[in-house]
């Protein structure tokens, strides 16, 4: 890595100072971006970031592995931390040193609550310990696994070489398969020594290891028992392969946990292995339902270290092309939530009519129906095609306005549908933003917080629409917040459909292999799930170096929790569907 | 419908119209194969392309599919739509075993059929039928619905052609021991693969 970069940013500056008068000490710049923080102090310094200096909502943990000594570090794990405040403002990053033999980093988890599912993943995958942390088992992968994956040095069973292009994909120009070079001819790889007979599996009991002490019984004849119950992985309403473990008295909910990892498909593993653009189509993959949404936030963020500058069309059609997926994705979450109330299929198909429509655009567009791969860095792939414009100006001025008011006044004034809603689940938002939800979840809840105007990415501050709140944080007030989004999307829509200005569609020309400015950068969207963001680590060279994606799903999951405690065991399903996951981003 | 084959029997012409006559095969797979349950197993993006083809769109109901049964007892298709993970494995085996014969099995999507874009993965199983047997193949990242549609017709002609006499689920004494479920260990532990692995790392 080259040391021309270890230019300090304004926030970091002021952030040092503050923590110099403070902490004397125990702060330093960091190689790219942010300050580093003596791991003794850490937790006195996150309480001090988040009492004093409001930031009371936490991104993203996660780690970082520099196998070799930097120019300013020696060799080690980083623990890297993103937060920034509930009003709004531009994030902070925190890093803290875990030495690479036994790393082991202070949990943050009592500061901020959200911390505990990033750290567990962290945990599972990179092998950082985090001390005080109240649960620190896998989360993404099994208990008994071997291995950390996302260690440098830690090699797949199909492993060619660190980065793609892989030259030895096609000796004598011929493929050959990956089965044919792996030992057992399978993706499968056993340790030494190991054998099944001596061995015991422990996966399964340590997914119930939260419930040890109310399995099998209290003992006394007489009083009740509390079960514990297992719903999913399959299952129709787990929205994919989400599995819960609920404990139960009669039938209320006294504990619930999430248990994740079902698609875990290794996502930031490939990515290192990847190129930067080669990513891209993988982006598609993560929430499956708005693949726009993930290519913007993936381009933003690579655009930071890029510097390039997008043309005014190309951000405009970016935008009519995000706005279009969160009105899909809203869509689609109410028909699937109404489909797990109970109304079996019904709305569900009358959002799928929606859904084709819009879809429709996107394979106009991109020439695919769900995995677009439409966003290059600095533009899009495509200019749009000859009579794209009047069929979407038709839904969005006339067809969408009407079907909108129309399932209104289907779900929100029916009566089944608000005895079933109201009231139910209430999540006060000083909760919500401890544990770092974002989206409908969060703005449900009273909190205004939308990245969209919080942090101002693309041409969103030149338009002129409304974030979209509600107060009473509801499974109701949920989707109050959708409707209301649908229609100022549909707002946004509007006016960029009428501005949309003729140019240039990208800036530069596409390189597949392009290499991208060491640096790090934490860019973040406002997917219609809520936060998407990734962080990027480059060491200058054509792949990236980190890439870690941080999931609105993901992070909304560590609050159900929470939001089922104390309520009826057939609301856990509503209110799963209320916060709107999506299992390919969930578990990545 | 008349009878074409001149070794069945001729139906007096009074009765033509009312009685139909085809060999007891064809009118058995004829039948079974308009009544195809899908069990719903949803795994990823292609699940959402199985949803669109279930919709009102596409209409699987034209085929007798109608609605995706979500307990394997009562389906006779298994869709395998999206990526199988080495956590998820046993739980998909489970399924397949649970289900009631005769049953079928597509892979939809190149998840399903090698592993497609997430192949290296290492908690990606490189392939459905490495775990229990496929019928039908479906190509696409995710494939349309269109191509679903085309398995589907591929697997009722397969369907047409199976001789019921000879077929092993339909013998008195025939058994299904079902495809062992593998296990989660320091890898996904397939018991089939467990000599193997055994005699590899003696030889090493």
């Amino acid at each position: 890595m080259n040391d021309n970069e270890t230019q300090v940013s304004q926030p970091t500056v002021e952030l040092l100072s503050a923590l110099e008068g403070r902490f004397p000490g125990a702060a330093q710049p960091a190689e790219y971006e942010g300050v580093v923080v003596a791991p003794d102090q850490l937790v006195d310094v996150a309480i001090f970031l988040r009492d004093e200096l409001g930031y009371d909502y936490l991104s993203l943990v996660t780690g970082v592995d520099y196998p070799e000594p930097t120019t300013q570090f020696p060799a080690r794990f980083e623990a890297v931390y993103h937060m920034s405040r509930s009003e709004g403002g531009e994030p902070l990053t925190l890093h803290a040193h875990a030495n690479r033999n036994d790393p082991v980093v202070p949990s943050v988890v009592n500061v901020w609550p959200s911390a505990s599912v990033h750290e567990r993943e962290t945990w599972d995958l990179m092998g950082i310990r985090f001390e005080g942390h109240p649960d620190l088992r896998r989360i993404l992968l099994w208990e008994g696994y071997e291995g950390h994956p996302l260690r440098k040095d830690w090699q797949e069973v199909y492993y060619e070489e660190d980065n793609k292009p892989f030259s030895s994909r096609h000796p004598e120009g011929r493929p050959v398969q990956a089965e044919a070079r792996a030992p057992l001819g399978r993706n499968l790889r056993y340790p030494p020594g190991w054998s099944p007979k001596a061995w015991k599996p422990e996966a399964e009991t340590k997914v119930y290891s939260p419930f040890d002490e109310h399995i099998g019984g209290n003992g006394r004849s007489m009083a009740t028992d509390q079960i514990v119950v297992n719903f999913g992985p399959q299952h129709p309403s787990t929205h994919g392969v989400l599995r819960m473990v609920a404990r139960l008295d009669g039938e209320t909910i006294q504990q619930l946990e999430p248990v994740l990892g079902y698609l875990h498909r290794c996502h930031e593993k490939i990515g290192e292995r990847n190129t930067w653009l080669a990513n891209m189509p993988f982006t598609d993959r993560l929430d499956y339902v708005c693949s726009m949404s993930n290519n913007f936030g993936y381009a933003v963020a690579v655009e930071k270290l890029l510097g390039v500058e997008v043309p005014e069309r190309a951000e405009y059609i970016r935008v009519i092309m995000a706005e279009l997926t969160r009105i899909l994705n809203h869509l689609v979450s109410i028909g699937f939530f109404t489909n797990d109330l109970g109304v079996y299929l019904t709305f569900m198909l009358y959002a799928l009519e929606e859904r084709e429509l819009i879809i429709d655009l996107f394979e106009m567009a991109s020439g695919s129906r769900m995995m677009c791969n439409y966003f290059r860095f600095g533009g899009v792939a495509r200019d749009l095609p000859e009579g794209w414009l009047p069929v979407v100006k038709d839904l969005v001025y006339e067809r969408l306005p009407r079907r909108l008011e129309e399932f209104e006044r289907l779900l929100l004034d029916n009566e089944v549908f608000r005895a079933r809603t109201i009231g139910v689940s209430v999540l006060p938002g000083d909760v919500a933003v401890a544990y770092g939800c974002t989206g409908p979840l969060l703005r449900a809840s009273g909190v205004p917080y939308d990245i969209r105007r919080a942090e101002p990415y693309s041409i969103y501050d030149e338009l002129d629409w409304d974030v979209a709140v509600a107060y009473n944080g509801d499974i109701y007030d949920r989707f109050v917040v959708r409707f209301e989004e649908i229609r100022q999307s549909l707002r946004i829509l509007r006016q960029a459909l009428e501005r949309l200005p003729e140019g240039p569609i990208l800036s530069g020309k596409v390189q597949p292999t392009a290499k991208v400015p060491a640096g790090e950068a934490y860019g973040r969207v406002e997917s219609p799930k809520g936060e998407l963001g990734f962080y990027l680590v480059s060491d200058g060279t054509a792949n990236p170096y980190r890439y870690r994606i941080r999931a609105p799903s993901f992070a909304n999951l560590g609050v159900l929790g929470e939001l089922c405690r104390g309520h009826l065991v057939a609301d856990v399903v509503a209110i799963m569907a209320s916060i709107d996951i999506t299992l390919g981003e969930v578990d990545r | 419908m008349t009878a074409q084959n001149s070794s069945l029997p001729e139906v007096p012409s009074e009765l033509q119209g009312n009685v139909h006559l085809m060999p007891w095969d064809k009118f058995y797979n004829w039948s079974r194969k308009r009544s195809l349950w899908p069990l719903f197993t949803g795994l990823a993006c292609c699940a959402f392309e199985f949803i669109a083809a279930a919709a009102s769109r596409f209409d699987m109901g034209r085929f007798g599919m109608d609605i995706a049964r979500a307990s394997p007892r009562q389906a006779d298709l298994m869709i395998v739509s999206g990526t199988v993970t080495k956590k998820m494995a046993p739980q998909v085996v489970r399924l397949y075993n649970q289900m009631a014969e005769p049953k079928y099995v597509i892979a939809m999507g190149a998840c399903a059929i090698s592993g497609g874009p997430f192949k290296e993965g290492y908690n990606v199983v490189s392939g459905v039928d490495k775990l229990i047997p496929v019928d039908v193949y479906v190509p696409g990242c995710p494939p349309r619905p269109e191509a679903l549609y085309n398995a589907i017709l591929t697997l009722h002609a397969k369907m047409e052609g199976e001789p019921i006499k000879s077929l092993r689920w339909y013998q008195k004494d025939a058994e299904d021991e079902g495809v062992p479920v593998p296990v989660l260990g320091p890898d996904m532990v397939d018991w089939r693969l467990m000599e193997e692995a055994a005699t590899l790392e003696e030889s090493k």
